[in-house]
C-alpha cells in the first residue's frame, strides 16, 4: 500500500495533536491549536478537556472554530462562564495539564513574540495582534505545546518582544522569574519537533519531518540547533488525515 | 414599566470626546456594533479604550480615527485576520498610544475596578516583556489621570517572600457598553453562551448602556434570576437593535457574516478602499436600519441565522 500523501501542515497539526494525552485539560489558544486540539477529541484523546479562554469548560466540537469565542466553541461544552473564570480558577489555580499555542516568531528558549518586529516597542516596525490570553497560558499552564510555521525569520536567536514566555534565558531563569509552574515542552513546526534538554533548557531537534534532512531544519532556523539525535518524524496515518480533512477541518479553514 | 429605553443615536451622543470607553464581547462575537458604527458616524474624537480581546469593534473605530489611546491584550478577528489591519496600520504610523497587557490581566483589571479594589495580584505575566517594556512613556501616563500612574508593579508576597506576584492597576471607565442577547426596559439583562468579560466591564464603569436582540418582559427574565449576571439598577440605558452586532457573531441569534468581514479585510488594506468602505457602510447611511439594507437586508441576514440547536449556523460557508 502507497504511504499516504500529505502537506507539511496537516503533518505539524497531526504530530501537535499527539503530545496531548487523553484525559487532559487543554487551554487552546488562537489558530492552529483549536485545529490540533480538536484533532486529538477526535482520535486518540477523546477524554481530553478542551477550554477556551473566553470562557467554555469542555466543549465536545461539532465544527471546528475560528474564534476562542466562537459560538461553535459551546457545543458539547460542561459550563460556559466568562475569561475571569477559567483564567483565574482554571488556569492560574493550576489546573491545567497543557497550554497550546500557536508561535508567529519563537526563539531559542520557546519566548514567543506576538506583539511587534522591532528593537524599540514604542515604535515597532511590525505590529501584530498582541497577547491575548497567550502570555497567560504560557505563564501558567504544567506544559506548552506550541505550533509555529518554521521560517527561518521565524525563529531568531532571541524575540525581539517577549509575550510569552518561554525558558527565557535558559537553565534556572523562568524559575528565577518568580513563575510558579509550566515552560515549552514541545515545538512542533512544519519542518520538524524541537524540545528542550532538562537542565540548560537548549533546544534540540528530536525529529524531522519525511522527505528533510536534520540539516535542512538547522539550516531554516537561526538559532543554533543541536540535531545530531533527531530521528524521523512518524508520519501521519490514513485514520488520523482523514479524520483531520473530513472531520476536523473539512471546510479547510485553517488547512489550504 | 418606567423605562430605560433610548434610541441608538440618543445612546450614542451621551458619549463625549475623550471618555474613557470598554466595549462588550470578544474578536468576532456579541459586539454592540450598531452602537459602535453611531460613534464613528457621530465623528467621536480622542476616545480611550480599555479591553481583553476586541476585534473589527475597535478596528473600525481606531480606522475612523475616533481613538486617542487603548489598552488591551489583543485585537483582531482571530481567523478572519490575525492582526486588527487599522489597529496594526495605526501603531506603525504612530496614529495611536496604546498599552500592552495579556487578557488574564485585562480581566484582572476589570475585575479590580468592579470589586472597588485598587489593583489586583496575579501569578501571570512575570518573565515576559508585558512586564519589562512599556509603550507609554512614564510623561504619558502622570500626565493623564484617565491612565494608571503605572503600567504594573512586581511584588513579593508579605505572607511569603518566595512568592512573588505582579499587581496590575484597576480600571474605572466612564462608559461601558455592551450588547446582548436579552433585555428589559428596567435594565435586567439576559447573556447566552460565554459572558467573556461583560460583567466585569460593565461594573467598573459609571455608565452601562445595553443594546439588545430583543427586549423582553421583567417577568421573564426574573423566572430563572440565576442565570441574570447583572443587577438591572447597573444598567442605565438599554436599546433594542436585533442584529445589532452584525458582522460578529450572537450566540442562539445569528453567526458571523464572512461575506461582511472578507469585504471589510480587503477593504482595510488601503487607505482610499477603506474611506469607501466606511462611506458606503457607515456614513453612507443614516441609522442601523439601513445599515443592514446596505449589506443585504433579509436575504444575507437570514443565512446567518442561527440554527436552535446548535446555537449558531453550522452550514455556514466561512472561507470564501
Amino acid at each position: 500500500m502507497a504511504a499516504p500523501e500529505y502537506s507539511l501542515m496537516e503533518l505539524m497539526t497531526v504530530v501537535a495533536a499527539r503530545e496531548v494525552a487523553d484525559g487532559e485539560v487543554v487551554f487552546a489558544g488562537t489558530g492552529l491549536p483549536m485545529l490540533g486540539v480538536m484533532l486529538a477529541q477526535k482520535t486518540h484523546a477523546p477524554g481530553c478537556i478542551i477550554i477556551f479562554e473566553a470562557g467554555t469548560v469542555a466543549s465536545r466540537l461539532a465544527h471546528l472554530p475560528m474564534s476562542v469565542g466562537d459560538p461553535r466553541a459551546m457545543r458539547g461544552a460542561a459550563m460556559a462562564a466568562g475569561l475571569n473564570e477559567v483564567f483565574t480558577y482554571i488556569l492560574q489555580a493550576g489546573r491545567v495539564d497543557v497550554g497550546f499555542l500557536s508561535g508567529a516568531q519563537v526563539d531559542r528558549f520557546g519566548n514567543i513574540n506576538s506583539t511587534s518586529i522591532g528593537a524599540d516597542p514604542r515604535r515597532p516596525s511590525v505590529r501584530f495582534s498582541g497577547s491575548g490570553g497567550a502570555c497567560d497560558i504560557a505563564c501558567l499552564a504544567k506544559r506548552t505545546i506550541i505550533i509555529a510555521k518554521h521560517e527561518k525569520r521565524r525563529f531568531p536567536e532571541k524575540v525581539d518582544y517577549i509575550t510569552s514566555p518561554g525558558w527565557l534565558e535558559g537553565g534556572e531563569s523562568r524559575k528565577a522569574s518568580g513563575l510558579v509552574r509550566g515552560g515549552p515542552d514541545v515545538v512542533v513546526t512544519t519542518m520538524g519537533v524541537i524540545r528542550f534538554r532538562p537542565d540548560s533548557k537548549a533546544p534540540y531537534l528530536a525529529s524531522f519531518h519525511p522527505g528533510l534532512s536534520p540539516a535542512a531544519v538547522a539550516a531554516e532556523t537561526e538559532f543554533a540547533l543541536e540535531v545530531g539525535g533527531a530521528v524521523e518524524t512518524r508520519p501521519p496515518s490514513e485514520a488520523e488525515l482523514q479524520i483531520l480533512r473530513d472531520v476536523v477541518d473539512p471546510e479547510r479553514v485553517f488547512l489550504k | 414599566m418606567p423605562g430605560k429605553l433610548i434610541g441608538l443615536h440618543e445612546a450614542a451622543a451621551l458619549v463625549p470626546d475623550g471618555a474613557t470607553l470598554s466595549i462588550g464581547g470578544f474578536t468576532t462575537q456579541r459586539h454592540p456594533m450598531a452602537f459602535v458604527y453611531e460613534l464613528v458616524r457621530a465623528k467621536k474624537r480622542g476616545l480611550y479604550l480599555f479591553g481583553h480581546s476586541p476585534g473589527g469593534d475597535w478596528d473600525v473605530l481606531i480606522g475612523a480615527g475616533c481613538v486617542r489611546r487603548v489598552e488591551l491584550a489583543y485585537e483582531a478577528d482571530e481567523a478572519f485576520n490575525t492582526v486588527g489591519p487599522r489597529w496594526r496600520r495605526a501603531v506603525e504610523r504612530g496614529e495611536i498610544e496604546w498599552e500592552d497587557y495579556s487578557n488574564f490581566s485585562m480581566v484582572a483589571r476589570f475585575t479590580a475596578g468592579a470589586m472597588g479594589i485598587p489593583f489586583m495580584p496575579v501569578r501571570s505575566l512575570l518573565g515576559s516583556d508585558l512586564v519589562h517594556k512599556e509603550a507609554l512613556t512614564p510623561e504619558a501616563r502622570a500626565a493623564d489621570p484617565r491612565t494608571a500612574a503605572k503600567k504594573t508593579h512586581v511584588m513579593d508576597s508579605p505572607f511569603d517572600p518566595a512568592d512573588r506576584v505582579v499587581l496590575v492597576p484597576a480600571i474605572h471607565t466612564e462608559f461601558a457598553v455592551l450588547h446582548v442577547q436579552k433585555a428589559t426596559a428596567g435594565g435586567t439583562i439576559r447573556i447566552e453562551g460565554q459572558s467573556y468579560a461583560d460583567v466585569q466591564m460593565a461594573l467598573c464603569a459609571d455608565t452601562v448602556i445595553v443594546t439588545a436582540e430583543e427586549i423582553v418582559e421583567e417577568d421573564d427574565l426574573r423566572r430563572t434570576p440565576e442565570l441574570n449576571l447583572l443587577p438591572f439598577f447597573a444598567v442605565k440605558h438599554v436599546c433594542q437593535v436585533p442584529f445589532g452586532a452584525h458582522p460578529y457573531a450572537v450566540y442562539n441569534y445569528y453567526d458571523y457574516d464572512p461575506v461582511q468581514l472578507k469585504e471589510y479585510h480587503e477593504s482595510a488594506r488601503d487607505d482610499a478602499a477603506y474611506r469607501a468602505y466606511l462611506d458606503h457602510y457607515v456614513f453612507g447611511v443614516r441609522d442601523h436600519e439601513a445599515y443592514l439594507e446596505a449589506v443585504g437586508g433579509a436575504a444575507r441576514l437570514d443565512g446567518l441565522r442561527a440554527a436552535p440547536d446548535f446555537g449558531y449556523s453550522p452550514g455556514l460557508k466561512r472561507r470564501l
